[in-house]
C-alpha cells in the first residue's frame, strides 16, 4: 500500500484524532526532544518523536498499535521541553484513549489496570488498595504480584483494611456517567 | 490561614505517614485544614487513560464543595494537586467548559476556588523564614536530596514551582538546617504508575534514581509525593534482593518539618516506612565527624 492510500484509509481517524486532542501536530519539526528526555524511552517500541511523526502524518492506526503509547508515564518532561510548544503528553493520552475504544491495546495490562481502578471508583468513590492489588492479580493472572507487601502493610498500619464508601455513590455514579456519555458523544461528533 | 483540605485516597492508606504529618505540622503552624467532607478520587491515574471529560468531572465535584465553602482546597498528593489544578485551569479558560462541567457534576463550580500544593502553600504563603522561626531544633548534620518528580513542576501551565530546577523543598530544608545536596534528578519520573502494571519498566526508573542517591553521600531523600514516596521506598525492598543493598530513607516534606518543629517521629508516622528511617535521625546535631554540631 503506498502511503497516499494507507493516510486515506486514515482519513475518519484522523479527524476524530485531530478534533479530540486538540494538539496541532504540524507544528512538531522532528527535533527529538521529547524522545530525547523520555524517562520510558528505552522501553518503547517506538520513540516519541516517531508516534509524534506518525500523528503528524495522520497514521493513527500505526500510532494506536504502538506500545509507547501504553508505557508513556504521563510524566510530561516531552510537552514541557518541546520547543515548539506542541502537548506531546496529550498527543500521547488521545491516542491512548483511542486505541481503548477501536480495539487496539497493546498493552493488556497496563489497560487492565485502569479498567479494575475505574471500577472501584464507581463503585466506592475512593480507591480501596487491596481491592486494587486484587482485582489487578486476578484480572492480569499474576495472582501473586506484590503480595509479599501484604502483611508488612498490614503490620505498619498503612492499609486501609475496611473501604470507605461515599455516601454520595448516586451522585458520583451519575457523574461517570455523563462524564463517559460526553466523551461518547466527542467521539462521534464529526 | 484557612483551607479546605483534600487529602486523597493514597493519603489514607500507603501514604498515611502524609496524612499524620500533614496535620500535625498545618496545626503548629497556624494553617487551618477543614477536610472536604465525603470528597472522592480525583481519577489519578487512570481516568485520564480513558477519558478527557471523566478526567476533569472527578476532581471538579471536590473543587465545588470547598468552592461552596469559600476556600482554596490545600493539596498534600502531586497527584491529586495536578488533577484537581487541571479543571480549575480549563474552567477558567473556557465559558463552554465550565458549563459542561457544571452540567456533568451537578453543582455549580466557577473556577474561583483554587487548587494549592501544600508544599507551595507552605513555601509562598508562609515562606521558609517563618517556618524556621518555628521551629525548635535545627536539622544540621542530616543531608537531603530534595525530590519533587513529576507533577510539582509539569506540565508547566499546572506546575506550582519551577518547572527544570524546582527550589520549594530546597529552600525549606535549608531554611530549617539540613544540608541541600545537589544531583540531577529532582524531577526525573520515578515510574510510579508503571511499577503496578509494567513492573520491570518502573523497576528500572526507580533504580536510576536510587542508584544516583546512593552516590550521591546524602544521608535521605525528601519528598512530597505520596506517589513517589511509596514507590521509592517500597520498591528499593525489591530492588535490595535483584541488585544489592539499597537503604536510603525517603521522607515527607512534613515528617522532616516535623522533626524540626519537635514532634516525636511515632507521632508524624516515620516508624511506618519500609526503609527504616528513625536511627539517620540521630545524624541531626552531629558533624560527620561525630562531634556535636
Amino acid at each position: 500500500m503506498t502511503l497516499n492510500e494507507k493516510q486515506k484509509q486514515n482519513e475518519e481517524l484522523n479527524r476524530e484524532f485531530l478534533r479530540r486532542s486538540g494538539v496541532n501536530v504540524s507544528k512538531c519539526y522532528q527535533c527529538g526532544k521529547c524522545s530525547a528526555g523520555c524517562p520510558v524511552g528505552d522501553h518503547m517500541d517506538i520513540p516519541t518523536n516517531k508516534v509524534m511523526r506518525l500523528a503528524q502524518m495522520g497514521l493513527i492506526e500505526d500510532a494506536m498499535k504502538s506500545h509507547a503509547i501504553w508505557l508513556c508515564a504521563s510524566c510530561t518532561t516531552c510537552t514541557t521541553r518541546c520547543p515548539k510548544g506542541v502537548d506531546v503528553a496529550k498527543v500521547m493520552e488521545t491516542l491512548r484513549i483511542m486505541a481503548k475504544e477501536h480495539g487496539y491495546v497493546a498493552e493488556k495490562n497496563v489497560d487492565k489496570f485502569h479498567s479494575v481502578w475505574m471500577g472501584i471508583i464507581g463503585t466506592m468513590g475512593r480507591m480501596y488498595e487491596p481491592g486494587l492489588i486484587v482485582g489487578r492479580n486476578f484480572s492480569t493472572g499474576k495472582l501473586f504480584q506484590d503480595t509479599s507487601f501484604g502483611i508488612p502493610y498490614i503490620a505498619k498500619q498503612k492499609l486501609k483494611l475496611v473501604p470507605y464508601k461515599s455516601g454520595n455513590m448516586n451522585e458520583i455514579k451519575s457523574l461517570i456517567a455523563k462524564a463517559e456519555a460526553m466523551d461518547r458523544e466527542e467521539r462521534g461528533n464529526k | 490561614m484557612d483551607y479546605a483540605y483534600y487529602p486523597g485516597c493514597s493519603l489514607e492508606s500507603t501514604g498515611i505517614e502524609f496524612h499524620m504529618s500533614t496535620k500535625a505540622v498545618a496545626k503548629a503552624l497556624g494553617i487551618n485544614l477543614v477536610e472536604i467532607p465525603d470528597w472522592n478520587c480525583c481519577g489519578a491515574s487512570s481516568a485520564h487513560a480513558r477519558g478527557h471529560w471523566l478526567s476533569l468531572a472527578l476532581p471538579a465535584r471536590n473543587m465545588a464543595i470547598a468552592e461552596a465553602a469559600g476556600l482554596d482546597v490545600a493539596i498534600p498528593c502531586a497527584a491529586c494537586y495536578s488533577r484537581s489544578k487541571q479543571v480549575e485551569v480549563e474552567v477558567n479558560k473556557s465559558e463552554e467548559t465550565k458549563a459542561k462541567i457544571e452540567e456533568i457534576i451537578g453543582r455549580p463550580y466557577t473556577g474561583k476556588s483554587k487548587a494549592r500544593n501544600l508544599t507551595d502553600i507552605f513555601y509562598r504563603d508562609l515562606g521558609p523564614a517563618a517556618i524556621a522561626e518555628k521551629a525548635k531544633k535545627s536539622l544540621k548534620g542530616l543531608k537531603v536530596l530534595t525530590y519533587y518528580g513529576c507533577l510539582m513542576s509539569r506540565p508547566p501551565e499546572l506546575a506550582c514551582d519551577d518547572i527544570e530546577d524546582p527550589i520549594s523543598l530546597d529552600e525549606i530544608m535549608t531554611a530549617l538546617g539540613a544540608e541541600v545536596i545537589p544531583w540531577g534528578f529532582k524531577t526525573e519520573c520515578c515510574g510510579g504508575s508503571l511499577t503496578a502494571c509494567r513492573p520491570q519498566v518502573g523497576m528500572d526508573m526507580t533504580k536510576r534514581i536510587m542508584d544516583a542517591a546512593k552516590k550521591s553521600g546524602a544521608d535521605c531523600i525528601v519528598t512530597a509525593c505520596p506517589m513517589c514516596h511509596s514507590n521509592l521506598d517500597m520498591r528499593q525492598v525489591q530492588l535490595s534482593k535483584a541488585y544489592g543493598a539499597y537503604n536510603v530513607p525517603v521522607y515527607f516534606v512534613t515528617e522532616l518539618i516535623g522533626i524540626a518543629l519537635g514532634m516525636s517521629p511515632k507521632d508524624l508516622g516515620i516508624n511506618r516506612h519500609f526503609i527504616p528511617a528513625e536511627a539517620t535521625l540521630t545524624k541531626i546535631g552531629k558533624t560527620s565527624e561525630g562531634g556535636e554540631a
